[in-house]
């Protein structure tokens, strides 16, 4: 079936199979590979995109249901000359080591940041509770979501 | 796999009764692992995404929230809601994630019919009625007995679930969970509690400890007895979360913990 929808502002039609999910219409069809395919069943949020600006996991999505909407995936935060200030702080905190988790964790601290701008430590937490970072390196993250809040 | 996509309700509808072997999908948080791993493979989707008749929650008269089956955790974690249905709305902020959290629905949850919703036994302690529509009409079931067993409901092929109504009761109300973190975990066990002064009763309702979520009635007289009645209407299983032994225990120093928190509000 035909899917068009809008990412990152600008629109974008390809063919997705019924039961195809979001995540491998954004990577393998529309060749968006920013949003990782890791657990594919909502687990580790390295899917993490924002649909019509809400932070879902694009894997839990159905294609047929993004038909007509607004999709914000990694690859639309920065500006041409410029990381977005969020992947700006993940660069100078050192909060990436395989990278995996990164563009998943990016787009969900964007997201934590646009609707509480100084978030504490638990709020932190909680906002980010499904993102898994399997080299466990969420100290850094923390420094990183402090940063970006802190230059906001 | 054909995905019919209608824009209205009456649309829905009539789609469901001419394809009953339609898989309805509304947030897709259940029926996307469903698909991708491969567990069912249903010749159509019929996705309820787009009905705005789905969508938030109406006050009607004599006090009755009629809450659409489209309705996030998240929404139903944010006030006016959250402050009409405290106990659900700590149980929405167990669920998954922010992230399933903003996609999964109230009336997914139902529609799944797992013995661990979490949405199901603070509902059940609310003693909340479901409306259920279909080209032949709508009609109202009250939530146990829609719940007939394991993901199995009360669901007919051509019905839809279209909204959760109750009463709030006012009452003090909690929510508890056990597992093995306080994100993306599916309930060990879980129970809600409302203490109803009008009625005179202690409501509780537990889940992931028998074939469907089960609500106990005690009276406020006799609500030192709840953790022992809960304990005894509990029949849980050994799994590979817990064993049975350790989820009736669980629950009975839930049905204390709670009872405490709400007697003492």
């Amino acid at each position: 079936m035909r899917v068009s929808l809008t990412v990152n502002g600008e629109r974008l039609e390809g063919d997705a199979w019924g039961g195809e999910s979001l995540l491998t219409f954004l990577r393998d069809t529309l060749e968006l590979p920013g949003s990782k395919n890791a657990c594919e069943q909502g687990e580790c949020g390295s899917c993490s995109v924002l649909f019509d600006g809400t932070l879902v996991c694009s894997c839990l999505v159905l294609a047929a249901q993004a038909e007509g909407h607004e999709i914000v995936t990694v690859e639309g935060l920065a500006r041409e000359d410029a990381l977005h200030p969020v992947q700006q702080a993940f660069v100078d905190a050192g909060a990436v080591q395989c990278g995996f988790c990164t563009p998943g964790l990016v787009v969900a601290v964007v997201d934590l940041l646009a609707r509480v701008p100084h978030p504490s430590d638990d709020e932190i937490r909680e906002s980010l509770s499904g993102n898994l970072c399997r080299c466990t390196g969420y100290a850094k993250i923390f420094d990183a979501v402090r940063i970006a809040a802190e230059r906001a | 796999m054909e995905v019919l996509r209608p824009r209205t309700l009456a649309e829905a509808l009539a789609l469901r009764a001419a394809h009953p072997e339609a898989r309805p999908i509304q947030g897709g948080t259940d029926v996307l692992v469903e698909l991708t791993f491969g567990h069912s493979r249903p010749d159509a989707l019929l996705d309820l995404s787009e009905l705005a008749e789905l969508r938030g929650f109406t006050e009607e008269e004599d006090g009755v929230l009629r809450l659409g089956a489209g309705l996030t955790y998240a929404e139903a974690m944010q006030a006016p809601l959250a402050t009409r249905l405290p106990a659900l709305a700590e149980a929405s902020r167990t669920v998954g994630s922010p992230q399933i959290r903003n996609r999964g629905t109230l009336g997914g949850n139902l529609g799944t019919g797992s013995p661990a919703g979490d949405a199901l036994p603070p509902l059940l302690a609310e003693r909340a009625e479901v409306e259920l529509a279909s080209v032949r009409g709508t009609q109202t079931l009250p939530l146990e007995d829609f719940l007939l067993g394991v993901k199995r409901t009360a669901l007919a092929t051509d019905e839809l679930v279209t909204a959760i109504r109750l009463r709030p009761s006012g009452g003090a109300q909690t929510f508890a969970k056990v597992g093995p973190r306080n994100a993306m975990v599916i309930a060990i066990c879980s129970l809600a509690v409302v203490v109803d002064t009008s009625e005179g009763e202690v409501r509780a309702a537990f889940g992931s400890a028998a074939v469907t979520a089960k609500r106990v009635t005690v009276s406020l007289a006799d609500a030192a007895e709840l953790p022992d009645r809960i304990a005894e209407a509990a029949a849980p299983i050994d799994d590979v979360r817990a064993t049975a032994a350790y989820r009736r225990h669980a629950l009975r120093v839930l049905a204390t913990r709670t009872l405490e928190r709400c007697l003492r509000s």
